[in-house]
């Protein structure tokens, strides 16, 4: 184990910038997606959006989940969860969240989980 | 466009928690391609002093990183595996990955019981299916697994395992435990 707490980014640089991107929000119509939400593009995009609303965009053009896009721009959860609220709002984005307990409760699935997790 | 949007990928959360240094990172790491997750934490009065913070303190968030974890079963089935800090005031964090989840792994450190008491208090009372998974530290004493279910006051059907999260076959076990754990509470529920 290290000594310093891990989870704390040594540096205050890294979490200004992606504030300043989403204007100091911290709320939005996005609070509520779940890290294992599915994102997918569904309207085209206009020429004025900004670079990381487009970095956005391309990485759900297949689909993705919420934190493995959040990943893959490299920005946190919160920052991008506001940002993927705008594209919602302006209908560019779906996001479909996991029914709560559903998958949990599909037996099938389950077992194909098992399955899954012993042929590894 | 006709039937693609109902074939919405499946995906299942797992949590791993436990007290500090006793696995967790290890054990995502061991079965899936781990990546940090970065995510927000809104600084409170309570975390201040809890860590040091010195230089920070006009900072009311900070990002804290995640194990994150991926395991695909087949396209459009995968497993997510969330590693979360288990200290109380990371509970911001839990609320949100325990709703719905599949399950939750507990790591238990014999040297150290206590440190796993609020993870397994916390499953308890959220209701989430969840094993205790005795990470065996070389050197560390062993315990039987019945003392380890005894010493949490565990209900008999929680399962209690022995594992080294170092080695894929142990953290499999591990994984497959819970799940089976979980499909036998979704039977009886039903
Ligand atoms: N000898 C031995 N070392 C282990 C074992 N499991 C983990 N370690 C080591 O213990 C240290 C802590 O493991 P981590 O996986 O980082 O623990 P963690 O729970 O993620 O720690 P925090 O995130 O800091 O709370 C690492 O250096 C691991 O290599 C084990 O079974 N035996
Ligand atoms: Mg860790």
């Amino acid at each position: 184990m290290s000594d310093s707490p891990q989870w704390f980014d040594e540096e205050a640089g890294p979490i200004v910038r992606p504030y300043a991107l989403i204007r100091g929000r911290t709320h939005s119509s996005g609070d509520t997606f779940d890290l294992v939400a599915t994102v997918r593009v569904i309207g085209d995009p206009p020429d004025e959006l900004g670079p990381e609303l487009q970095l956005i965009l391309r990485a759900a053009r297949n689909p993705i989940s919420v934190a493995d896009l959040a990943v893959e721009i490299d920005l946190p959860v919160g920052v991008v969860r506001v940002m993927l609220g705008d594209l919602r709002d302006n209908g560019l984005i779906s996001v479909t969240s996991p029914s709560a307990g559903g998958a949990r409760s599909n037996e099938r699935i389950l077992k194909e989980v098992i399955n899954g997790l012993r042929a590894l | 466009m006709d039937s693609v949007l109902s074939e919405d990928p499946v995906a299942l959360k797992i949590l791993v928690a436990g007290g500090f240094g006793v696995g967790k990172t290890t054990l995502v790491g061991s079965i899936s391609e781990i990546k940090p997750l970065r995510t927000e934490e809104v600084l409170s009065d309570r975390g201040i002093g809890v860590d040091d913070l010195d230089g920070v303190e006009a900072k009311s968030t900070t990002t804290v990183a995640m194990d994150f974890g991926r395991i695909t079963i087949r396209d459009g089935l995968v497993v997510y595996l969330f590693g979360t800090p288990g200290q109380e005031r990371f509970w911001f964090m839990w609320d949100e990955l325990s709703h719905g989840a599949l399950g939750a792994v507990v790591i238990a450190d014999t040297r150290r019981l206590t440190d796993c008491f609020p993870s397994v208090d916390y499953f308890e009372q959220r209701g989430t299916p969840f094993v205790v998974a005795v990470n065996c530290f070389d050197g560390a004493a062993q315990h039987s697994v019945d003392d380890v279910r005894i010493a949490l006051d565990l209900e008999d059907d929680v399962p209690v395992l022995l594992c080294d999260v170092r080695r894929r076959t142990s953290a499999k076990e591990v994984m497959i435990t819970l799940v089976e754990h979980s499909l036998r509470t979704l039977a009886s529920a039903n």
